[in-house]
């Protein structure tokens, strides 16, 4: 008996190697020339992908870019209690902005809303963070009355009048005339402090003081304005109005 | 007739599957050495890639969700409360034992609904993201090889090769992947790829307000992040899963997982 191995290969087999060369060598030329290169090379994938993502369009400007052109604002909120903000922060992202200011105006945070993200109180945020209850907190006024936003600080309360003066300084806080200091109506030397009933300091004399800020001639924008000629006239201003609480209701 | 049918399905069939193996050997291939000089290499002079790594000082979040906000307006992540590339949970320890764990809204204000005051015995935000994995699950269990880590260590999705099959969003132990809606691919955290690679910081760095999050190079001998690994006790999210995640926490309670 024939070995197997001499045997003629069987007209089927034949065939059927050839049909399979063919279909080898078809789908290797695919693979080589059909397929782009892109498809397969590994390579050529990662580096368009970190090409594309490195070049994705950037909308922040980034702490820098504000220097150039708003210096005063930045030096502001470098000395003062917001330095760890960034700008971005509060106004958005800014990369419009630099480009082209006139175009893209930027949004200022000017409602109590805003500030009441980081400033409300809440029981998870760390202890000593300034907080605030918003509904006790001076209701109704925008924040940025009484606190410069790029340099908050809590407005000027000299301590000193208050530790005696305790409850008229509570009860101006709560006023509309919480933002003026005691010396702005009161000239206290400071020996007022040491020998208090012996060195007085100044109070108000006339209604023309009042009327430096109420007057229709003052320059204060926020005071709202009165006729000094015909309001209240025969009196001072403090017979009718309790100046550490003015009413104007 | 019948068998040159039977040949045309046959290598039909067949061609994908004698294509596949390439692909696949090479993806497995560390990606150091296959992706070569990053784009952004080309003014540098050619060195060592940076490590981009990021720490998260944990006490001192405020959780103001000014992060949150940033990353969707700087990378495009849809408006829609359940899309993130970063976010903020808030964990509450009650008096009874029990643990509250819930994510920030943004811009809500308002952070606390869950628990009365007088029920809690512990709480406090943790900031979250990409942990940018050394060893990424994600990054192992995709088909198409879509996802890899780049030079600088920053897990990528190549969005036109990704086939939106969700794997990795699956395998991803800190739920830190999602499909876009729009792209239908799987999207994350890049640390801020575009950012970073021309010296920005990350858009969440960047509005930090009390500087909870810090961002560098972890090789850098000198910075913040540095600085940072040198003073802290240092923690990492689920340390047991050796995924050696690249985002640092400090001051983290044991509870946060
Ligand atoms: C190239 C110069 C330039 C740069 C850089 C620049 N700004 Fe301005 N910015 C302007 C000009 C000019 C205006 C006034 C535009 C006007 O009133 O028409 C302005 C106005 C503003 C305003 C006022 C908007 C208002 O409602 O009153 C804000 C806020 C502001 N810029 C923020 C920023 C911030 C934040 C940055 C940094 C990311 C920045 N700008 C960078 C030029 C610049
Ligand atoms: C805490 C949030 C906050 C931060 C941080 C902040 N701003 Fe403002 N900014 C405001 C608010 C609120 C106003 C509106 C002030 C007003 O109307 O009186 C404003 C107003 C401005 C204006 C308009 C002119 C003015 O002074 O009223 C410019 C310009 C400006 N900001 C630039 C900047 C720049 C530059 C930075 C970074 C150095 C910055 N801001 C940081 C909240 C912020
Ligand atoms: C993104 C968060 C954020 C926003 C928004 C914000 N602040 Fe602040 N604020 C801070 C941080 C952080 C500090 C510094 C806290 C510290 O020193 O520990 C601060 C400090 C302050 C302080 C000083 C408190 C103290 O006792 O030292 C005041 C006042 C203040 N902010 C008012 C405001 C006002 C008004 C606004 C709205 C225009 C505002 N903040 C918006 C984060 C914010
Ligand atoms: C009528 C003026 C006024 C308004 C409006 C106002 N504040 Fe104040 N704020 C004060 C005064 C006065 C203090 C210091 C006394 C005190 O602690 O109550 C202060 C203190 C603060 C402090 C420091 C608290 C601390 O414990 O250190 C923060 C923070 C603050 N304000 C934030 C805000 C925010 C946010 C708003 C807006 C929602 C706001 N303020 C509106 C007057 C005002
Ligand atoms: C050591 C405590 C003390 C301090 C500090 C102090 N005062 Fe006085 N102040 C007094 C006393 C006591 C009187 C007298 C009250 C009386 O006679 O009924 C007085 C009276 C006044 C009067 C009324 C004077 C008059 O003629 O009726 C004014 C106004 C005044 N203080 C303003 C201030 C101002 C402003 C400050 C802060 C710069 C200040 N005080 C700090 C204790 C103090
Ligand atoms: C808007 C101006 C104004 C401011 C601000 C002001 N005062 Fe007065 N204060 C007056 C006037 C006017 C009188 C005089 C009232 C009178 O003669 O009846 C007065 C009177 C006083 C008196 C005398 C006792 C009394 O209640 O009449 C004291 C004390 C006093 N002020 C302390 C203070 C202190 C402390 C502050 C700061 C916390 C302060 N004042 C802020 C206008 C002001
Ligand atoms: C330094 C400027 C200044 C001086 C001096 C001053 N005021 Fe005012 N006053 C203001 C401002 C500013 C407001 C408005 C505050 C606000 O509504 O935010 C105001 C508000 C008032 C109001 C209106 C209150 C309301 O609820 O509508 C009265 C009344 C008033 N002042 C009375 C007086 C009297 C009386 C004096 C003199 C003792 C005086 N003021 C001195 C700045 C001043
Ligand atoms: C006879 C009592 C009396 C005297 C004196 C008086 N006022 Fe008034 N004032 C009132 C009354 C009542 C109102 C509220 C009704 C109104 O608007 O006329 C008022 C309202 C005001 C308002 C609020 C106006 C507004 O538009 O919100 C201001 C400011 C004011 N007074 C300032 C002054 C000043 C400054 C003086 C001193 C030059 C003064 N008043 C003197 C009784 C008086």
């Amino acid at each position: 008996m024939k070995s197997l191995l001499f045997r003629p290969v069987p007209e089927q087999i034949t065939r059927l190697s050839l049909a399979f060369a063919l279909l080898a060598s078809g789908v290797f030329l695919v693979r080589a020339h059909a397929i782009p290169q892109t498809w397969l090379d590994r390579e050529y994938h990662v580096k368009s992908t970190l090409e594309r993502e490195a070049n994705r369009p950037r909308r922040f400007a980034g702490a820098q870019a504000c220097t150039e052109c708003h210096e005063d604002q930045v030096k502001e909120k470098a000395e003062g209690n917001h330095r760890t903000l960034a700008c971005e922060t509060c106004h958005g992202a800014a990369g419009k902005h630099v480009e082209d200011p006139t175009e893209t105006k930027l949004f200022a945070p000017r409602l109590r809303d805003y500030c009441v993200l980081c400033h409300a109180y809440d029981p998870s945020r760390p202890t000593g963070f300034p907080q605030i209850n918003p509904a006790l907190h001076n209701p109704l006024k925008p924040c940025i009355e009484c606190h410069k936003p790029h340099a908050p600080v809590p407005p000027e309360t000299p301590k000193e009048c208050a530790a005696c003066h305790g409850e008229i300084e509570r009860t101006k806080a709560v006023s509309s005339h919480a933002a003026l200091a005691c010396t702005a109506c009161h000239d206290a030397p400071d020996a007022h402090k040491v020998t208090p009933r012996l060195v007085r300091p100044t109070k108000p004399q006339n209604r023309e003081f009042c009327g430096k800020c109420h007057g229709p001639k003052s320059e204060e924008k926020k005071a709202p304005r009165v006729d000094l000629a015909a309001h209240g006239e025969r009196y001072l201003c403090w017979q009718c109005h309790y100046p550490h609480l003015p009413e104007g209701k | 007739m019948q068998r040159r049918g039977f040949l045309a399905g046959l290598a039909a069939f067949l061609a994908p599957i004698l294509g596949l193996p390439f692909r696949r050997a090479r993806a497995d291939g560390p990606p150091e050495q296959a992706g070569g000089a990053p784009p952004h290499a080309a003014g540098k002079p050619a060195g060592k890639p940076r490590r981009f790594g990021m720490a998260i000082q944990v006490d001192r979040c405020i959780g103001c969700t000014r992060c949150m906000d940033a990353c969707k307006a700087e990378n495009n992540v849809p408006k829609e409360p359940f899309f993130f590339r970063t976010w903020v949970e808030q964990y509450t320890i009650k008096t009874d034992g029990e643990l509250v764990v819930r994510s920030l809204k943004t811009g809500n204000g308002k952070p606390s609904e869950s628990v009365p005051e007088r029920e809690i015995m512990r709480s406090f935000f943790v900031p979250k993201l990409c942990n940018q994995c050394d060893h990424p699950p994600c990054v192992q269990v995709c088909p198409v090889g879509a996802t890899f880590r780049s030079p600088e260590g920053v897990v990528l999705v190549d969005e036109e090769r990704c086939i939106g099959c969700r794997y990795c969003i699956q395998a991803c132990p800190y739920g830190a992947r999602y499909l876009h809606p729009d792209t239908k691919t799987a999207d994350k955290c890049t640390f801020c790829y575009h950012r970073t690679t021309r010296d920005l910081l990350p858009a969440c760095v960047e509005v930090c307000p009390t500087s909870a999050r810090i961002f560098g190079d972890l090789d850098n001998v000198a910075s913040p992040l540095t600085r940072f690994k040198r003073m802290k006790k240092i923690h990492t999210l689920k340390p047991d899963l050796n995924t050696e995640p690249k985002v640092l926490y400090s001051d983290l309670d044991g509870v946060v997982r």
